[in-house]
Formats: structure tokens, C-alpha cells, sequence
């Protein structure tokens, strides 16, 4: 494919993955992604056009108001697992606001960051009931099977680590968030199998839900 | 009086849906107010404020548009039942925004559930998308002609001042979750600048109990101050944590004895903000007047160090200031350092009394609830538990594996 030679003559790292039935290659070092679309020319499309495009649409739907700023920086967190200075910038003018104004916003929520977070974001509840069930040893269980200490992401990009305040399930803790996905009465032994469901979770789809789990 | 397994013996589940909301509409609305002004209902939330009188100044201000909000932020530390209403008996609560919809005359209504309950967030659209099917939101509810509400769901990002009311408010016009100051209250200048109530989950569903079976039933139980049943989320060290259904002023030692949870050496009542009340006060009620509470209970056994207790509270107030004002932003990391020297056995009497004098500082000046409540265990162990918390040989270190803020 003479589109990729050109490509790996510019730069040292190239990547070809398939979004939406498209193709698309993506260039280290340049921030660039290519499009390749059936036999039509090549788009070239830089990564941030990409993003910005997404965030049109995002305030198409939710609004171009104020009130429609929370639900925006959401779905952006959950899509790039961060929220970008770049980001920030096209929303506030989307919003017509100041960027500073979405930066204090971004930077006030826990669940919302600028830093690029792994693909599964792992909260373990350290709030006293959950650490008179033993929060602590599930903690260190954590750190040793990810290899990482709280607050800090796995070289893979798979796992990050926080800790969170009480996530309502006192009456059943330890418990811990995986994303969106509850689990309760953890042990420490049983970390490495939760951890391994989600290894073989493929990146973009929630983990299956826990079976018989009681509200 | 209901185990954790069994919400069927809650009173929500012998109310059927739909009841409540055919009682409102066969009324007016000040008639409804008037019956919930009889039943004497106060704000699960913790605060206790009536909801009546809450709900009658909002119903007077004159404003085009006004909104009622449902507070499901549940992030008071040991509180869980707003998880187990909205998971069991959605219903009920969106019936209760409605009668209050009808009752204030808003047409638009926001529940704000917390980023921690994202899991329960289909469950609850899809209770929303049958209701707007079977008529029971939307255009002419019910078949009453101009009775339009609708209900939207908004999500929290993680931040557990959000919980306070203006906080709130703030979060869901896209500004950062600060509390603002209060008067202006809601009920006149709420979301928008509009008219707006904000309830607990728990509130909307009493309102409903309340219509369906009138307001003498449950003014018949509880206290003369507090009527009416609560919801208790009961976790520590006892045999059955769960959700339990109690008369408000139970006594703190009749719930221990329904939780298995005898032979405590305290237990903290309201969370994180609340209370710690040692075995010798066990005998207190817990209505509104006496030990006001959002329905947390946390169990504390024999074992138990009453200063990894406070520490704990202080870390999590700590990281959840939202640092607009600053004896909640610079007072709790300064309690925070107390603690850790009494841990040490490093503090002076003199020293302990200037930290409680801080506490009472944060009580009377910051500027929301969050930390005029922060210094509330530090200030009731250091009352009850003087001889623990002295003179520690220091040998004793923390665990490991303490949270840190981010």
C-alpha cells in the first residue's frame, strides 16, 4: 500500500485501526490521522478536527447553553477518558463562554480531568465503613497486582487507580467502582479475577453486569 | 422493621404506584399542601426542614417557570437508602416529583443523581420512558387538561458538596459545585434565578405514602416534632447492615438491638457531618429535635480506635472541600494535624482545647454545611472519649494504607 510507505517515510510509528467502518491510520509524531475510505481520495483529517467535529455534534444535542456544559465534559471524559486543553477550548467557544470557565469546571469534579485516565478507571471506596471491612488490604492488593500506586495509571493504559469517597454501599463493602460497574463484599483474592474480566474486555464495551447482586 | 434483604416489608412496597398521585389530582393543590402540612413530613435529607412550608413558598412566589428538583446525591458517608429507593421503588419518587409539580405548578423536573450511581441510570430512564407512555408524565397528565411535567435525569461528577442544595444548583448550570449564600433560598431564586425546591429522594416517596394512605397515619407515628417512618442506612460493626424502615425517635439502643449490633461502644449518627454518641447515651431518640439525622447509622464495636475513626472523617472532608471559604478549606487540614499528633501522643491539653476552639470556629463561620459539620466527630470524640485519644504511647501507627488526597 503505497499510502502507507508515504507514511512511514514521514514518521516512525504508524497505525491502521477501524473506526465506524473506516479506516483509518493514525502517525505518531504528528498528531495526524489519515482516512481511508473505499476508493474515494484521502482525507486528511488531524486528530483535533476529529475531536472537534465530535464536539459539534455533542453540543448539537445536548445544547449550545451553559446548563448543557456538565453533560458535554461527561461524555467527552468517557469517550477520551480525559478532557484535553484543546477540548476545553472548542467547548467554551461552542458554549460561548471562557475556557476558564470549563477549566474550573473540569478541574472542581473528581470524576472529571484533564489527565488521560486508563480504560478502566478502578475507585475503591475508602470511607469508614468500607475501611472497617478492610479497605486496606484490598488497597494493597490492588497496587500489587497492577503494579501502580493510587493515583497513577498503568504503563499499558489499561487501569487507573483512585480512591473515592463513600460510594453507597456501606452495607456491603468493601466496595469498588470499575467504571460504571459496582463491586461489593470484595476480597483481596478475588482482585485478580476482576482484573483479568476486564483484560479481556474489549476497549469501548462495559463490562458484563454482576449476577445476583442486591440493590 | 426490615432486615436488608427484605424492602418488601418497607411501607414503600405496600404502596401501590399511582395511588398517591390519583389522590393529589382528585384535590387541589392547596388541599394536597394542606395534607401534607397535617402529616407533619420534615426533609429526609437530614435537615429536617418541613416540606410543607417549603413547598407552600414556592407555590407562592410568582414566577412563570419553576422546578423541582430531586436530590440523589447520596454522598453522606454510611448512607445508602436513596440507592435502595431509587433501585426499588423509582416510582415512587418520580410520582412524588409530580405531585409536586402540580403542587408548585412547575413543569420541568431534574433529578441529579450522584456519578457513584451511573449503574442505576438505565434502570431509572427506562422507568421514566414508561411513565411518559402510560401518560403519567408529559402533556395533560393523567387526563388533566394543562398538567405538563416533564423529568430529566442530571449527572453529579464526583463531588460530595454537591449534595448541599445551592451547591447543587450551581453543578446543574454548568458552574462549579460552590455553595452560594443563603437568603436568597431556592424557593425564590433557585435554578435559572427561578422558583425551585430541591428534596431528598426519600421526601418525594413519603409524599406519596402520605396521599395514598392520608395524613393522620402518619402523623400517628414518630414523635410529636418528628412524625412519620424514616429510612435508616445501618453499616459498622453489627450482625445485619442494611436498609431498615423505622418511627422517627426509635432510641439509639431499640435500633441496635434490631441490627444486631449490641455491646457497641458508639455509634455515629448523620454521617461523616453528624454525631459520634458513645454507649452511655445510648438511650437518646433519634427524632429531628433531638439528634438530627439523613438516616445514617454507623456501628462501632469495642475494638474499635475512635481516632482512626475522626481521621478517617477529616481525610474525607479534606478532599471534599470545595475551597471557597477558608475556615473549611484551611480549618479541617489544621484539625487534620491535631489528630495526627494525638496519635502520636504529642498533644497538649492546652493545644487540644485551641482545637476545639478552631472546631467551634468552622461550626459558626464557613459558609455551607460541609464544614460547619466537619469538626462534628473530632468535637464529640474528644467530649466523649478524652481518656482514648490522651496521652497515647504513640507506639500505635496508622495503617498502611491511609487515603490520600488526589
Amino acid at each position: 500500500m503505497d499510502l502507507m510507505q508515504d507514511c512511514m517515510r514521514i514518521c516512525s510509528w504508524v497505525k491502521v485501526a477501524c473506526i465506524s467502518g473506516r479506516k483509518v491510520v493514525f502517525m505518531k509524531d504528528y498528531g495526524l490521522s489519515l482516512l481511508v475510505q473505499g476508493e474515494s481520495p484521502h482525507v486528511l483529517l488531524t486528530e483535533r478536527e476529529r475531536l472537534r467535529e465530535e464536539l459539534v455534534d455533542l453540543a448539537e444535542r445536548h445544547g449550545h447553553e451553559r446548563t448543557a456544559l456538565m453533560a458535554i465534559l461527561q461524555e467527552v471524559q468517557r469517550r477520551y477518558s480525559r478532557i484535553s486543553e484543546y477540548a476545553m477550548q472548542v467547548i467554551a467557544d461552542l458554549l460561548d463562554i471562557h475556557p476558564v470557565e470549563v477549566y474550573s469546571v473540569v478541574s472542581f469534579y473528581s470524576f472529571l480531568g484533564e489527565r488521560p485516565q486508563g480504560q478502566f478507571v478502578i475507585r475503591l471506596c475508602r470511607t469508614i465503613s468500607c475501611d472497617m471491612a478492610g479497605k486496606s488490604h484490598l488497597a494493597r492488593q490492588l497496587e500489587n497486582d497492577l503494579g501502580v500506586r493510587f493515583g497513577q495509571t498503568t504503563a499499558d493504559g489499561k487501569f487507573s487507580l483512585h480512591w473515592a469517597n463513600c460510594l453507597g454501599m456501606c452495607d456491603q463493602g468493601p466496595a469498588m467502582l470499575v467504571n460504571d460497574r459496582i463491586f461489593t463484599h470484595v476480597t483481596p483474592e478475588k482482585i485478580h479475577g476482576i482484573l483479568e474480566q476486564c483484560r479481556r474486555t474489549f476497549v469501548g464495551q462495559p463490562l458484563p453486569p454482576e449476577e445476583g447482586r442486591r440493590p | 422493621m426490615t432486615s436488608p434483604t427484605r424492602t418488601s416489608a418497607l411501607t414503600f412496597s405496600a404502596v401501590a404506584p399511582g395511588s398517591g398521585l390519583a389522590a393529589a389530582l382528585s384535590q387541589t393543590p392547596s388541599a394536597v399542601l394542606g395534607q401534607i402540612a397535617g402529616s407533619g413530613l420534615r426533609g429526609r435529607g437530614g435537615a429536617g426542614f418541613p416540606t410543607s412550608l417549603k413547598w407552600s413558598l414556592a407555590a407562592e412566589a410568582p414566577a412563570q417557570k419553576k422546578y423541582v428538583v430531586c436530590n440523589a446525591d447520596e454522598g453522606e458517608p454510611g448512607t445508602f437508602k436513596d440507592r435502595v429507593i431509587l433501585t426499588e421503588f423509582a416510582d415512587l419518587v418520580f410520582e412524588g416529583m409530580t405531585i409536586a409539580a402540580r403542587v408548585i405548578a412547575a413543569r420541568h423536573g431534574i433529578v441529579y443523581l450522584r456519578a457513584e450511581y451511573t449503574y442505576l441510570r438505565p434502570h431509572l430512564e427506562t422507568v421514566l420512558a414508561r411513565r411518559r407512555q402510560e401518560g403519567l408524565l408529559g402533556h395533560n397528565i393523567a387526563g388533566q387538561q394543562g398538567f405538563d411535567f416533564q423529568i430529566d435525569i442530571h449527572m453529579g461528577s464526583g463531588a460530595y458538596v454537591c449534595g448541599e442544595e445551592t451547591s447543587m444548583i450551581e453543578s446543574l448550570e454548568g458552574h462549579r459545585g460552590e455553595p452560594r449564600n443563603r437568603p436568597p433560598f431556592p424557593i425564590d431564586t433557585g435554578y435559572l434565578g427561578r422558583p425551585t425546591i430541591v428534596n431528598n429522594v426519600e421526601t418525594f416517596a413519603w409524599v406519596v405514602c402520605i396521599l395514598a394512605r392520608g395524613a393522620e397515619w402518619f402523623k400517628s407515628h414518630g414523635t410529636a416534632k418528628s412524625s412519620g417512618y424514616k429510612l435508616f442506612s445501618v453499616s459498622g460493626d453489627c450482625k445485619l447492615p442494611g436498609v431498615y424502615e423505622f418511627p422517627l425517635g426509635i432510641s439509639i439502643a431499640e435500633l441496635l438491638g434490631e441490627v444486631g449490633g449490641e455491646g457497641a461502644k458508639a455509634v455515629q449518627v448523620g454521617g461523616a457531618s453528624g454525631q459520634c454518641i458513645p454507649a452511655a447515651h445510648f438511650d437518646r431518640p433519634l427524632p429531628f429535635e433531638d439528634v438530627p439525622t439523613g438516616g445514617s447509622v454507623i456501628v462501632f464495636g469495642p475494638q474499635r480506635d475512635m481516632l482512626d475513626v475522626v481521621e478517617n472523617f477529616l481525610e474525607f472532608f479534606i478532599d471534599e472541600s470545595c475551597g471557597q471559604c477558608t475556615p473549611c478549606r484551611e480549618g479541617v487540614p489544621k484539625l487534620m494535624e491535631g489528630v495526627r499528633l494525638l496519635r502520636r501522643g504529642q498533644c497538649s491539653m492546652a493545644y487540644l482545647k485551641e482545637l476545639c476552639g478552631l472546631g467551634e470556629t468552622l461550626q459558626l463561620a464557613s459558609k455551607c454545611g460541609l464544614g460547619q459539620s466537619a469538626p462534628n466527630a473530632l468535637l464529640s470524640i474528644v467530649e466523649h472519649f478524652q481518656d482514648e485519644i490522651l496521652g497515647r504511647a504513640g507506639a500505635k501507627r496508622s495503617p498502611a494504607h491511609r487515603g490520600k488526597t488526589k
